[in-house]
């Protein structure tokens, strides 16, 4: 028997009023992996988590997790699939990181050992010191505990980092990389592109309800066209003319102030281009590298021509 | 440490008696619902028996008083608390992370109602054992356990639906209001003939008033089971529920 996909997304729409959230949506997450969705703030990567929760109820389109309805199979679902909510919401704001995590664990047949749960998210400390007047770090951590306590095959984690600090958050990516290791399912959403490109097998880029691509890191940063020449020079340059030298297949842009980058088909005569060109404008190029593209300059340029 | 998947749900019985058990010791826990469900009662039965504030009639000060002040008790667990604690829970998204859990719905609810119950039981013993001492001699009490439950069942339903449709901070402000004004218009331990006779019917429909008059007439007068009283009260909770069951809002 084949293994099932851990999640079907398939023609998902979502309409909040006048506002479609999520439209027409489409995505497979295999069992087993690390799948991330990617996208700006209000790209529907919550509304789709969120309906695979069970939480809402798709207006039009279908969604099997685990090969079950979320909602009309809610009861079967519920103890196979964990769930941490964003902004490490669902605590008892009177309960203590350790007796929340025990009471779910009650909930379950075979939970984690809370103790240990604890330790490994570097909660020890926080004894029994209610959950709101925890930092929203240590909330965060409660939250993504508590979405693995019942010892789930799948795990639904929306932004599981935001708002941690640098070593909390490379923890957090350890116990996603364990996780992993131990055959658990995690579909995660960001907008952060290094967590994406750190830890996803598969990343599904999505804006405007829409998906606008997915693929394996490598995959993504490794297509035709994607290779770069990046430079450094005085800030806000008028890049017209240097547009007008270079080829159809090739583009400019200031990535950050001071910062640029020039994509496209990268060869010796693009080169070339370039640096006469800043040889006539009196530009030294200060750091000029030939490179491949990171998934931060494909997740740019995908998310910014849908944005038009 | 493994996360090797070993899902499952625990046995109904064990997941209810779970919820119970948090839901009891984050009650007991919270400071400003125990001023409301233990100190409020206790001392405004301590001290109206002591000294002669109100003049309670026919009957002795602290025959009076238990009756409301059981009702009072009913009123502060069934109805303020749990409106406050269900608001925050609410707003807090505990509800709905709840909800993604393999407890139920109906028994998350299930257990709400057995935490009530629970320290309602408490509450009688404390409100009855001070009473006792303070020389409080009952003349029936088994007629009065229907009232407790429909006057727990009332409040509840209307707790419900104001912490399920108001926000935490409109709920806290509400549910507070309402139980200081029926602690001083619901006859907890001001005499309904002590206000004038066009406002009386009013005040003796409310939920509060009717228990506390249905308690008094069993507890003080010896009463049979009184029906006006316990008639107001399920209706009372039959709109509530129903009410609470229609626009609920879990988010």
């Amino acid at each position: 028997m084949s293994v099932p996909p851990a999640v079907e997304v398939d023609g998902l729409v979502k309409r909040y009023g006048t506002t479609t959230a999520v439209d027409g949506l489409s995505v497979r997450v295999d069992s087993g992996a690390v799948t991330a969705l990617l996208g700006p703030n209000g790209a529907g990567k919550t509304t789709t988590v969120e309906t695979c929760e069970g939480f809402r109820e798709p207006d039009t389109g279908r969604v099997r997790v685990l090969g079950l309805d979320p909602r009309r199979d809610s009861a079967e679902l519920r103890p196979r699939v964990g769930v941490m909510l964003q902004e490490g919401a669902g605590l008892y704001p009177g309960a203590g990181a350790r007796e929340l995590l025990t009471h779910l664990g009650r909930l379950h047949r075979h939970p984690l050992d809370v103790d240990r749960l604890v330790e490994r998210l570097g909660l020890g400390g926080t004894g029994r010191t209610p959950l709101r007047r925890l930092s929203g770090g240590q909330r965060q951590r409660v939250a993504l505990a508590a979405a693995l306590v019942g010892r789930p095959e799948l795990v639904f984690l929306d932004e599981p980092t935001a708002g941690l600090d640098p070593h909390a958050r490379h923890s957090t990516w350890d116990l996603i990389g364990e996780l992993r290791g131990d055959g658990v399912s995690v579909v995660l959403t960001t907008h952060l592109i290094d967590e994406a490109e750190q830890l996803a097998d598969h990343v599904v880029i999505i804006d405007h309800g829409r998906l606008v691509t997915e693929g394996s890191p490598e995959e993504l940063t490794s297509g035709p066209g994607d290779d770069v020449i990046s430079f450094g020079g005085p800030p806000r340059l008028d890049l017209s003319t240097l547009r007008a030298a270079l080829p159809e297949s090739a583009d400019v842009r200031e990535v950050t102030p001071g910062s640029y980058q020039v994509a496209g088909v990268v060869d010796p005569h693009l080169l070339a281009t370039l640096t006469s060109w800043c040889a006539t404008n009196d530009i030294l190029a200060e750091g000029l590298q030939v490179g491949r593209r990171s998934l931060e300059d494909v997740y740019l340029e995908l998310t910014r021509r849908s944005a038009r | 440490m493994t996360y090797v998947p070993a899902p499952g749900a625990a046995p109904l019985t064990r997941m209810v008696a779970a919820q119970v058990l948090l839901e009891v010791r984050l009650l007991l826990r919270n400071g400003e619902q125990l001023l409301l469900t233990a100190v409020i009662p206790v001392v405004l039965l301590g001290l109206l028996t002591a000294v002669p504030v109100v003049d309670t009639g026919e009957y002795d000060r602290v025959d009076f008083l238990v009756p409301g002040i059981l009702a009072l008790s009913v009123m502060s667990t069934a109805f303020t608390s749990l409106a406050i604690a269900t608001g925050y829970e609410r707003r807090y998204g505990a509800l709905k992370r709840l909800a993604a859990s393999p407890l139920p719905r109906w028994a998350l609810l299930a257990a709400k109602a057995v935490t009530v119950l629970v320290v309602e039981v408490l509450q009688v013993v404390l409100v009855g054992g001070l009473g006792l001492a303070l020389g409080w001699r009952p003349d029936g009490a088994m007629a009065a356990v229907p009232l407790l439950l429909a006057g727990t069942a009332a409040f509840a339903g209307l707790g419900l639906l104001m912490a399920g449709t108001l926000r935490a901070e409109a709920t806290l402000a509400a549910a507070n209001l309402v139980y200081l004004l029926l602690l001083v218009l619901g006859g907890v331990v001001i005499p309904f003939g002590q206000f004038p006779d066009a406002l009386r019917p009013v005040l003796e429909s409310t939920p509060t008033g009717a228990l506390a008059g249905g308690l008094r007439s069993v507890l003080a007068d010896g009463d049979g089971l009184p029906w006006a009283p316990l008639v107001v009260l399920v209706i009372w909770a039959a709109a509530g529920t129903t009410a609470a069951a229609r626009w609920f809002r879990w988010e």
